[in-house]
């Protein structure tokens, strides 16, 4: 469990249009790695593009090479529905299944498996994945109940539930509290906290104080203009991008100077 | 989920608006509208189907009573449907996911296109298709069916002509599928991005995701369809009129037998000009039969389809 990432020479592409260009990071296993940067300059599709959530978009391609642990992520025998099992994501908005029932949720990503599991293994891993997202007290009495009738943090983590209940390598997560309010937020930077122990975290924030608190490693992602690509501007330890940034455009975006 | 609710009268006046005045007005118009033309027709169907039900075997054509006149009828109708929806409604979803999901963008728009204009086609048009084209092709289907699975009651002796309920059946599905397969596709296509990435997050395939993230949230919406569809089927006059030779119908098991079933719609296209007198009473009487399967299948169906209500993702 836990692997690194290693990015060469990345380039996204939809289309003729490059989206980002020329990023080269390596990530840490156990470790959280935070995107930071302005609107627009490709860390979203950088981080889809480590699970490949990306192709979901027609004539998304890439040129470069992302290695899990050494295993090549676009190599030809690299099925991205078997990448997806692997590598784990929570979205920017929470989206449990609505027709599901907050059990069931949890069991998804199990269920694609298909693996036949008897009733207590099945409630186990419930139990445990639900208690790893910290909401096992406020729905262990409720678990027939519908997701959707939770509240949006209480989503939020049973979104993390479900895509830890299949014990990824790593976990993405796509501004997992920019449509949460602080208390939720603060719940869930020290989920991510405690996650780290077991996953590889990548996390994408416009929150510059959130990226401080939870992440060992900090990379900023910047346009050089209109329609031009994004780019990795700078990468390192979250303490010295934030005290003592290389880049003078880090230092304007870090300090609130800046678009 | 939340629903907004007017604040109580009280000392806080409530601005009415005139746009909010006149569409209230108007939606309540329309919905007040249904109701009194579902009222009017139950009630003629009831006023003028009463004497038929009661009649004497005497007074009608038929010579019989009305419930032995009228079973056979149900029997064909409802056999009829059936076979119909277990034919199109899994075409129907299919065609749709794939124009929604699979196709690539145009293919999936100008079959989407091609679907609406079969919409459009009469019923007398699929009816002179039955006849000429379809039931000649089935013959040779029958007979193998007649011989490799005529130990089952379904294929017994088979027709000659192919003019057989089943057939009948397969027109009634082809006629239903370009609705059906029009709402579900709109509906496919409705299900929200996030739900679909969701599923394919968690390393679903595509299929997996249909079943995941579509079907579910699409739900009532294919109900809703396969209703309509329904609807169609049960009522379906001319087309099936136009296939199943003529008899008043006879209940057996057999579905491509010469002496084949009737339905409630055809016997009725078919008698009307023909009838007087209690016998007219009495086609009226197997319409307002007609009114309440039907009425009876739409109820069921939303009944299962509420029963799931708080799972349904509207809230």
């Amino acid at each position: 469990m836990a692997k690194s990432i290693d990015v060469s020479d990345l380039n996204i592409y939809y289309g003729d249009f490059l989206a980002v260009e020329d990023v080269t990071i390596p990530i840490a296993a156990k470790s959280v790695t935070a995107f930071i940067g302005p609107s627009g300059c490709g860390k979203s599709t950088f981080l889809r593009s480590l699970n490949r959530m990306h192709e979901v978009i027609r004539g998304a391609r890439v040129e470069g090479k992302v290695l899990i642990d050494g295993q090549d992520l676009y190599g030809a025998d690299m099925d991205p529905v078997n990448v997806r099992r692997m590598i784990g994501m929570v979205f920017q908005r929470p989206n449990p299944f609505p027709t599901m029932s907050i059990y069931d949720n949890v069991l998804a990503g199990q269920k694609l498996n298909s693996k036949r599991m008897k009733k207590t293994e099945a409630d186990d891993i419930v139990e445990r994945s639900l208690r790893s997202a910290g909401l096992w007290a406020e729905v262990k009495e409720r678990l027939d109940r519908p997701g959707s009738g939770l509240s949006g943090g209480q989503q939020q983590r049973l979104c993390i539930a479900r895509a830890i209940s299949v014990e990824p390598e790593i976990l993405l997560m796509d501004e997992p509290c920019s449509a949460l309010d602080p208390i939720s937020t603060s719940v869930i930077e020290d989920l991510i906290h405690e996650l780290k122990s077991q996953y590889t975290i990548v996390i994408v924030t416009h929150n510059m104080q959130q990226a401080a608190r939870v992440s060992d490693e900090t990379a900023f992602f910047n346009l050089s203009g209109v329609g031009k690509p994004g780019r990795l501007i700078e990468h390192g330890r979250t303490e010295t991008i934030f005290s003592n940034p290389t880049d003078s455009a880090t230092e304007a975006y870090i300090q609130g100077r800046f678009g | 989920m939340t629903s907004t609710q007017a604040p109580a009268p009280g000392k806080n006046t409530v601005i009415r608006r005139p746009g909010d005045r006149i569409f209230s007005g108007l939606s309540l118009s329309a919905g007040v509208l249904i109701l009194v033309i579902l009222a009017g027709v139950a009630i003629f169907l009831t006023v003028q189907g009463i004497p038929g039900i009661t009649a004497h075997p005497d007074e009608v054509k038929s010579g019989k009573s009305f419930l032995p006149y009228v079973w056979p009828l149900v029997f064909g109708t409802l056999v009829a449907a059936t076979i119909a929806m277990l034919i199109a409604v899994p075409v129907a979803i299919g065609v749709a996911l794939f124009i929604s999901h699979y196709a690539p963008r145009k293919l999936g728009q100008g079959l989407g296109y091609l679907i609406d204009l079969l919409a459009a086609v009469p019923s007398v048009v699929y009816g002179l298709w039955g006849i000429g084209f379809l039931a000649p092709r089935m013959v040779p289907f029958y007979a193998w069916l007649d011989e490799h699975l005529g130990f089952l009651p379904f294929f017994g002796p088979a027709s000659a002509t192919g003019r057989t309920i089943l057939t009948a059946s397969i027109v009634l599905a082809v006629m239903i599928l370009p609705i059906m397969t029009a709402i579900c596709r709109e509906i496919f296509l409705q299900t929200p991005r996030l739900h679909e990435e969701a599923a394919l997050a968690l390393g679903a395939t595509r299929w997996e995701m249909a079943r995941l993230a579509i079907f579910p949230y699409a739900r009532s919406g294919i109900v809703s369809a396969a209703m309509l569809g329904l609807g169609r089927a049960l009522g379906e006059t001319l087309a099936v009129a136009m296939v199943l030779s003529v008899g008043v119908g006879t209940v057996t098991a057999n579905l491509i037998g010469s002496d084949n079933p009737s339905t409630i719609a055809a016997n009725i296209a078919l008698g009307f000009a023909e009838a007087t007198g209690k016998s007219v009473n009495a086609l009226i009487a197997s319409g307002l039969v007609l009114f309440v399967i039907t009425f009876l299948v739409n109820f069921a169906a939303r009944s299962i389809v509420d029963r799931r209500k708080e799972f349904s993702g509207a809230n």
